[in-house]
C-alpha cells in the first residue's frame, strides 16, 4: 500500500492580508507559514492513521513550492511520513501544479492520492480534481471519512445538506475535509525524526499554465456596525425588514 | 461559439444554484454576443422546457438514469463529449459540491483554463478575466484564463435569480456514459431543513450558548425566518452541533443575504467563512467583541434575553404562530 498526501504551503490563518507592486502580489513580509489546514489535519492526519493501522503503508508527501516551503514540509514529516518530494517549482496555475503532481504519482505508483478540501489563500478546490483525471482514476471530493478493506475504500461524502457514503476500488484519488480525522500536535520524536527522513527535490516536468492572477483587491470596508438597544430588539427586526429588506 | 452552462439536481429536482448559474450564463453570454444553453445529465421531474425563462435557448439532456448519481470520473467524460458535439467555448458550473467535483477534472481532460469561485461576470474587453475570491473571502483576484475553452464555477449566492419569459427547446443527446467507478451504499439528507450553502438566512450559534441544550431558540428563530443553522468551530467540535454546520476558514464558507451570529466572537477564522454574507447581524453580550466591527447590525446584549424577543418581533411582523 503507497500512499501520496499532497501538502500546500498557506499564511497563517490571521495573516495580515495585503498586496504590492500595483495590487499584483501578496505581501509576503512577516507572514508565518502553515501547511494548509485542510492539508494537515485531515489528509495527512487520516494517512497517518491508516499507516499506523498497517505498518506497512508506505507514506510519501508531495508538494510544489520553492526551497522556502521546505520548513512546511518538516512540519508536515514532523507529523508522520516516509519521505517529502518537493517539486521545485512555484506557480498560482493549479493545472500546472495537477501536472506536477501527476508526475510525481505516476513515478510513484501509489494506490491512494489525499490532497486537502483546498487550500485557504487560493481557495481553487481544484488540485484534487484535476490530478485524478491526469491520471484517469476516480475522484471523490470533500471527503468526511475514510475507510479501507483490502484495495476497496469506503468513503462518506459531503452532499447538499446531508452525507452519502460510496465505496470505490483503489487506485483513488480523494479530496479531504473536516471529519476525516481529528488535528495532532506533533511530538517531540517525530520533530527529532523527520530530520532524517529524507525530503527529496525534483525539477518539474514540462507543463502548461492556462490561467494567472492578473491582480488582487480587497474588498470595501463595512460602513460600520447600526447597534439597536437590548431593550429594544423589535427594532432590529424592523430595521432588517424595512431597511435591509432581506425578509 | 457559445456557453454551456451544467445544470445540476439531486433526488428529480435541480438545484437553485444552477438556476443562477444559468441566469449567469445567459448574462455571459448576451454580453459576449453568443447563445446559453444548458446541459443536464440524467433526469428530473420538471420540464426542461421551462428553464428558458432563465434566458437560455437549448437544453440539451443525456437521459440515462445512471447518471443521476455523481461519478466525478463518468460525468467528465460525457461532459467533453457534449462539449465537443455542442461546440461550446465557455462552461458554467455552479461551484456547489457537484461543481468542486466536476470542473477540475473536465478543465484537466480539455486542458482548458479554470476559475473558480467566481463572483462576476468576465471582463472581455481585454482577454478573459474573471474575478474570484481568494484567502477565503478576506480578497479578490482578478484571473486571466488563457485557453480557448474556458471554464468558470460560479460562487453560489453570488449572481441575482431572475426569471422572464420564454420556453427552451430540448435536445436529447446520445452519449455512452462509462459504468460508474462509485457505489452509493447510503445516504443521509437532513430533511426539512434548508441545505446550508443554498440558505438565504443564515442564523449561527458559538460558545456563548453555553450548551448544547440552548439551541432550541436558535433553531426556533431559524424556523421563523426560513432560514438554515450554522455554528462555530469549538461548538461542532465539542459536538453540541454537528460537524457539517461548522463554518469559517475550516468549514464551510457561506454567502448568505443575512446571517445572524449569536454568542459568537467573531475570530477572523470564522470571518473568513461568512465575511461575504450581504447583511451580517451580531448579538454579544460583550461590547468589545471582535465580530461588531464586520458586523452591519448588532446587539450588546444577553442572547438569551435578546433572541426571544426577536423570535417574537418576527412571528408578529410575518403573522405566524
Ligand atoms: C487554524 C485555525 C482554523 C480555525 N477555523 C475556524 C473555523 O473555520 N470556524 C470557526 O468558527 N473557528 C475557527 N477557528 C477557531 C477560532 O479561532 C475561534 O476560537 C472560534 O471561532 C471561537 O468560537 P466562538 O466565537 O463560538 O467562541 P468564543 O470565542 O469563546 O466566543 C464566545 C462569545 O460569546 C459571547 N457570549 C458569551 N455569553 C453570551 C451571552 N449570554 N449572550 C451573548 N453573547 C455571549 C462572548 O462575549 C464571546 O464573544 C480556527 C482556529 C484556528 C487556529
Ligand atoms: N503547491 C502544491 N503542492 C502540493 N499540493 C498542493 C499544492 N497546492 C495545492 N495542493 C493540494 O491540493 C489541494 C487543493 O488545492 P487548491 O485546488 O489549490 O485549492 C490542497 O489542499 C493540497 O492538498
Amino acid at each position: 500500500m503507497k500512499i501520496l498526501v499532497c501538502i500546500s504551503k498557506t499564511p497563517d490563518t490571521t495573516a495580515k492580508i495585503a498586496f504590492k507592486d500595483n495590487n499584483t502580489k501578496f505581501v509576503a513580509e512577516g507572514v508565518q507559514w502553515i501547511i494548509n489546514p485542510y492539508d494537515e489535519w485531515y489528509a495527512l492526519v487520516r494517512a497517518i492513521e491508516l499507516k499506523e493501522k498497517d505498518p506497512a503503508t508506505i507514506l510519501h508527501l508531495v508538494c510544489v513550492g520553492l526551497p522556502d516551503a521546505d520548513p512546511v514540509i518538516r512540519k508536515a514529516l514532523a507529523l508522520g511520513g516516509d519521505e517529502a518530494i518537493r517539486v521545485n517549482a512555484d506557480s498560482q496555475d493549479s493545472y500546472y501544479i495537477a501536472a506536477q503532481i501527476a508526475a510525481v504519482a505516476r513515478e510513484g505508483n501509489y494506490d491512494l492520492i489525499f490532497t486537502g478540501k483546498e487550500t485557504i489563500d487560493y481557495n481553487g478546490a481544484s488540485i484534487g480534481g484535476m490530478v485524478s483525471e491526469l491520471l484517469d482514476l476516480p475522484f471523490i471530493s470533500l471527503a468526511t471519512k475514510f475507510e479501507l478493506a483490502g484495495s476497496l475504500a469506503t468513503v462518506t461524502r459531503e452532499i447538499e445538506g446531508g452525507e452519502q457514503t460510496e465505496q470505490v476500488g483503489l487506485p483513488l484519488v480523494v479530496s479531504c475535509q473536516k471529519g476525516m480525522a481529528e488535528q495532532r500536535i506533533p511530538n517531540m520524536k517525530g520533530i527529532m525524526g523527520a530530520r532524517s527522513r529524507p525530503l527529496k527535490v525534483v525539477e518539474p516536468v514540462t507543463a502548461d499554465t492556462l490561467t494567472s492572477v492578473v491582480s488582487f483587491e480587497l474588498p470595501p470596508a463595512k460602513a460600520g456596525v447600526k447597534l439597536v438597544s437590548a431593550d429594544n430588539p423589535a427594532e432590529l427586526v424592523r430595521l432588517l425588514h424595512e431597511e435591509a429588506k432581506v425578509f | 461559439m457559445s456557453v454551456l452552462v451544467f445544470i445540476d439536481h439531486s433526488a428529480g429536482q435541480i438545484k437553485k444554484s444552477s438556476l443562477e448559474a444559468l441566469c449567469y450564463g445567459a448574462a455571459l453570454a448576451a454580453s459576449t454576443g453568443t447563445t446559453a444553453e444548458g446541459i443536464l445529465l440524467g433526469t428530473v421531474s420538471q420540464d426542461l422546457s421551462e428553464l428558458g425563462c432563465y434566458g437560455i435557448g437549448k437544453i440539451h439532456q443525456v437521459a440515462s438514469d445512471t447518471l443521476n448519481n455523481l461519478d466525478a470520473r463518468v460525468f467528465s467524460t460525457v461532459l467533453a463529449e457534449a462539449v465537443r458535439s455542442t461546440g461550446a467555448n465557455i462552461i458554467v458550473f455552479s461551484n456547489n459540491l457537484s461543481g468542486k467535483a466536476i470542473a477540475p477534472r473536465l478543465s484537466a481532460r480539455l486542458k482548458a483554463g479554470l476559475v473558480s469561485g467566481a463572483i462576476d461576470l468576465p471582463q472581455v474587453a481585454n482577454g478573459f478575466t474573471v474575478r474570484k475570491t481568494v484567502f477565503s473571502g478576506k480578497a479578490f483576484a482578478n484571473v486571466s484564463i488563457h485557453t480557448e475553452i474556458k471554464i468558470i464555477t460560479l460562487n453560489q449566492n453570488a449572481f441575482p435569480l431572475t426569471a422572464g419569459q420564454g420556453t427552451a427547446q430540448v435536445i436529447p443527446l446520445d452519449i455512452k456514459a462509462a459504468a460508474p467507478d462509485v457505489k452509493t451504499v447510503s445516504a443521509t439528507q437532513s430533511s426539512g431543513q434548508v441545505p446550508l450553502t443554498e440558505a438565504e438566512i443564515v442564523v449561527s450559534g458559538g460558545r456563548g450558548l453555553k450548551g448544547p441544550e440552548n439551541w432550541g431558540m436558535v433553531e426556533e428563530l431559524a424556523r421563523v425566518l426560513g432560514a438554515a443553522t450554522a455554528c462555530s468551530r469549538p461548538v461542532a467540535d465539542a459536538h453540541w452541533r454537528p460537524h457539517n454546520e461548522h463554518v469559517g476558514q475550516t468549514g464551510i464558507a457561506i454567502a448568505p443575504n443575512l446571517y445572524i451570529a449569536i454568542g459568537i466572537s467573531g475570530a477572523i477564522q470564522h470571518l473568513a467563512g461568512v465575511n461575504r454574507s450581504k447583511v451580517i447581524v451580531v448579538i454579544n453580550q460583550d461590547p468589545e467583541a471582535p465580530f461588531f466591527k464586520a458586523a452591519d447590525y448588532g446587539i450588546v446584549g444577553d442572547a438569551f434575553v435578546v433572541v426571544p424577543k426577536i423570535i417574537e418581533a418576527v412571528k408578529q411582523l410575518k403573522g405566524v404562530a
